[in-house]
């Protein structure tokens, strides 16, 4: 065991970075970016917690996780128990731990983050996931009762698969409907690799399908069965299909040729293994200049990606300034390391292509920022005549997503509202219809995996509790 | 599920597959399409439904070797199971009592209207077919469009088989003499489907054609298949994949249609110099 060192010492020491790839390098692979703490770099790290009595960082985690507790086993060096801590509410840690914005949840509540320097408890997540995964240690559940309710869940992306984990960790019988033939969601076809290996959000989904979950593929709900039939053999619903529509610009030359949606460009390449071309049979194509519009988390995935394609220059283009970034720092750093320029205050209003359909350039306009408007962010004002022309052969589209109707429209009695997201009931995530209980993108619009991590649990306890109370979506349940 | 149950060779390059696939075939309609993967490192592939048997839970796709994946698929022996089949996607067929239609098809688009011409005539429709090929070895489903239309009507480019002309000219005739034509169907090439919809804007009839894009995930995620539809974007995959054809944007669709054009012939060209003995086995099945 490490020792508990003394609390001067404790605040004395700096986070431990986390080691990288280096940029030259890793521009020319798909292999993961940060390498992980070593042992020594995890327990040094979690020394540095102060263990507060009453500690704030956990009302920062959706996923619920008892945050000093993990840290204390791992400087005892029992990395097992760290595990089984974390894997108590959080049933996808590896995954968490490498995408959760944790600046944004739980570090922002650390006490430390008052000296700048919280601690990394995102880094010694995925530390002890990765410790688990490496040494075969697996979650340990006491042989349960098996309940009779059956609940079915649409999607198999982060809130998909937490509200089944949690579901079936009570005992109930569930089954996951995926459209795509693998499970995951945008945990496979949105997350590049080089941020989120495949293999570790397979390793992930098959420790969900050990607690028996059933996980059915290549099912589309909303076009193989309607969600209304689904309601016919099933006690309780929960809708977790994402977003998953993308969203263009609207202007002239959007169908071109070379012009991607995110959606397309990172299903491509993450999903069907593009990048793999021709060993797997998708292709992409990819120009030696590209340019990427908006400067969200996908956007940069995008830009970052095109990079490792082949691009010789990858722009991102945004209408605001850096202040209004809205990717974590981590990536729009790790995209500048990469050589992504930045077309700050910038506005696409054409893209311009040759009689074949291929990208010649893309017509902007410059901006500059006004009053706040409604998001509190200063307002982008095109600049009258400022038009210019920056040469790209390739344009893509990361503007955020809008709502899929398909299983929204099959579905009786389940209200949207006008952006086509399900209504739901802020405390028990239920929908309009009793027994139908939704969350993740398709309720809150393009959000983060752990906001859709924090729904499911939410909705697992009222799924719980809605069938313990005898309801069921089943009329004529025996 | 995606198991190939009754496996046929149409034609030197035309095969038809009945899949199993009991879900999609209980609620498939005429005009919907599938998509499917060989195998793990496959493409998805979009085909329009051929015809399915309800009560057997099977779904036949009709395809002709154009690529690597086509020319794959074209491999795989009765009793092989594809890797993913997934659907029914996109909307179905608007069937009503219109009272005249015509329905046309072109090549593998032979298989695609058939679905549609039985449920026209089913619906009470006068059917007037109209199928084309550039010889006779590529009619295909002669027979069952025949059973699925009033009339039937068979043309050749090099006149080796019924009517020598493009399905197009007959069409055209058609029009002069019978004012009765309410509504239009035409799939096949994208070429053939731009001429039929430029054919019937003198009359103005409805015409009807069935996209076939390429997509990804088939069901409203990626975009991959938009096109402009009245000068609106409009997903192939959802929105589709029948449109008015009068108001498709032919240019901009057929750019998109060739954009791997590249990717897909080096795919095809690595996958022959793997199966060098393909052609060898293609003709003992």
């Amino acid at each position: 065991m490490a020792e508990m060192i003394p609390l001067k010492e404790r605040m004395k020491r700096e986070q431990v970075a986390m080691p990288e790839q280096v940029p030259r390098e890793r521009i020319h692979n798909f292999q993961e970016v940060p390498l992980g703490y070593s042992p020594e770099q995890a327990i040094y790290e979690a020394q540095r917690c102060l263990q507060c009595k009453n500690p704030s960082c956990m009302k920062g985690c959706p996923a619920e996780i008892n945050i000093p507790q993990f840290i204390q086993k791992i400087v005892e060096e029992n990395f097992a128990e760290a595990y089984f801590c974390i894997l108590k509410t959080d049933n996808l840690p590896a995954i968490t731990g490498r995408v959760c914005p944790q600046e944004e949840q739980c570090q922002k509540y650390c006490i430390l983050e008052k000296y700048k320097k919280p601690i990394a408890i995102g880094r010694l997540e995925r530390f002890v996931a990765d410790w688990a995964r490496e040494n075969q240690v697996h979650g340990k559940y006491p042989g349960h009762i098996r309940k009779e309710e059956k609940i079915a869940i649409v999607g198999s992306g982060p809130a998909g698969l937490t509200c089944a984990a949690d579901l079936a960790k009570l005992g109930y019988q569930v089954t996951i409907f995926e459209a795509l033939h693998k499970p995951g969601g945008v945990l496979v076809y949105g997350i590049p690799e080089f941020r989120l290996p495949k293999s570790i959000v397979e390793y992930e989904v098959k420790e969900i399908e050990n607690l028996g979950v059933k996980i059915i593929t290549d099912f589309v709900v909303g076009a193989t069965i309607s969600v209304d039939r689904l309601t016919e053999e099933y006690d309780a619903l929960f809708l977790a299909n994402g977003a998953g529509a993308p969203r263009f610009m609207n202007i002239p030359g959007e169908n071109l040729n070379d012009v991607y949606s995110a959606n397309e460009f990172l299903t491509r390449s993450n999903l069907m293994k593009a990048f793999a071309f021709p060993d797997y049979d998708t292709p992409i194509k990819v120009g030696k200049r590209a340019a990427i519009i908006g400067a969200g988390n996908v956007a940069m995935d995008s830009a970052r990606t095109a990079l490792r394609l082949g691009a010789e220059k990858s722009y991102i283009v945004y209408r605001r300034s850096r202040k209004e970034v809205p990717a974590r720092e981590e990536e729009v750093i790790h995209a500048e390391e990469e050589g992504v320029i930045f077309h700050y205050l910038t506005l696409p209003i054409k893209i311009l292509g040759d009689k074949q359909g291929n990208v010649r350039g893309m017509e902007c306009l410059k901006m500059e920022l006004g009053e706040p408007d409604d998001s509190g962010r200063r307002k982008p004002i095109p600049v009258a005549g400022s038009n210019f022309i920056i040469e790209v052969d390739m344009v893509i589209d990361a503007i955020g997503t809008l709502a899929n109707p398909l299983v929204s429209r099959s579905a009786t009695g389940v209200e949207i509202n006008q952006w086509g997201y399900f209504i739901i009931d802020d405390q028990t995530k239920m929908t309009t219809r009793e027994g139908i209980f939704a969350g993740g993108d398709i309720v809150r619009g393009s959000a983060t995996v752990i906001s859709a991590v924090g729904d499911a649990k939410v909705a697992a306890r009222s799924i719980d509790k809605f069938l313990s109370s005898g309801r069921s979506l089943r009329k004529n349940k025996k | 599920m995606g198991k190939i149950i009754q496996k046929d060779r149409l034609n030197e390059v035309i095969y038809s597959m009945w899949i199993e696939a009991p879900q999609i075939a209980q609620s498939v309609q005429p005009g919907q399409f599938i998509i499917l993967m060989i195998k793990e490192k496959g493409e998805r592939i979009p085909l329009t439904v051929a015809d399915f048997a309800r009560k057997k839970g099977l779904i036949r796709i009709v395809f002709q070797i154009v690529g690597k994946t086509t020319e794959e698929l074209s491999t795989l022996k009765e009793g092989d199971r594809l890797y993913s089949f997934i659907g029914p996607l996109g909307k179905k067929t608007e069937i009503n009592n219109y009272g005249t239609v015509v329905t046309i098809g072109g090549g593998t688009g032979i298989a695609c209207i058939h679905p549609i011409a039985r449920e026209l005539k089913v619906a009470g429709n006068r059917v007037i077919s109209i199928i084309g090929a550039r010889t006779k070895d590529l009619i295909i489903m002669e027979e069952e469009l025949k059973k699925a239309s009033t009339e039937l009507i068979i043309t050749t480019d090099d006149g080796s088989y019924g009517r020598k002309g493009l399905v197009t000219e007959i069409l055209r005739e058609l029009l002069e003499k019978d004012n009765s034509i309410k509504k239009i169907w035409a799939i096949g090439p994208a070429i053939m489907m731009k001429v039929t919809s430029e054919t019937t804007r003198d009359y103005p009839i409805e015409t009807i054609v069935s996209l076939n894009s390429i997509m990804v995930d088939g069901t409203g995620m990626c975009g991959s298949c938009r096109v402009t539809v009245g000068g609106k974007t409009k997903f192939v995959c959802t929105d589709g994949p029948e449109f008015d054809g009068q108001l498709v944007d032919w240019e901009e669709f057929m750019n998109r249609l060739v954009r791997y054009k590249s990717q897909e012939q080096k795919s095809w060209e690595v996958y022959r110099e793997n199966n060098p003995d393909f052609n060898c086995k293609r003709r003992i099945d």
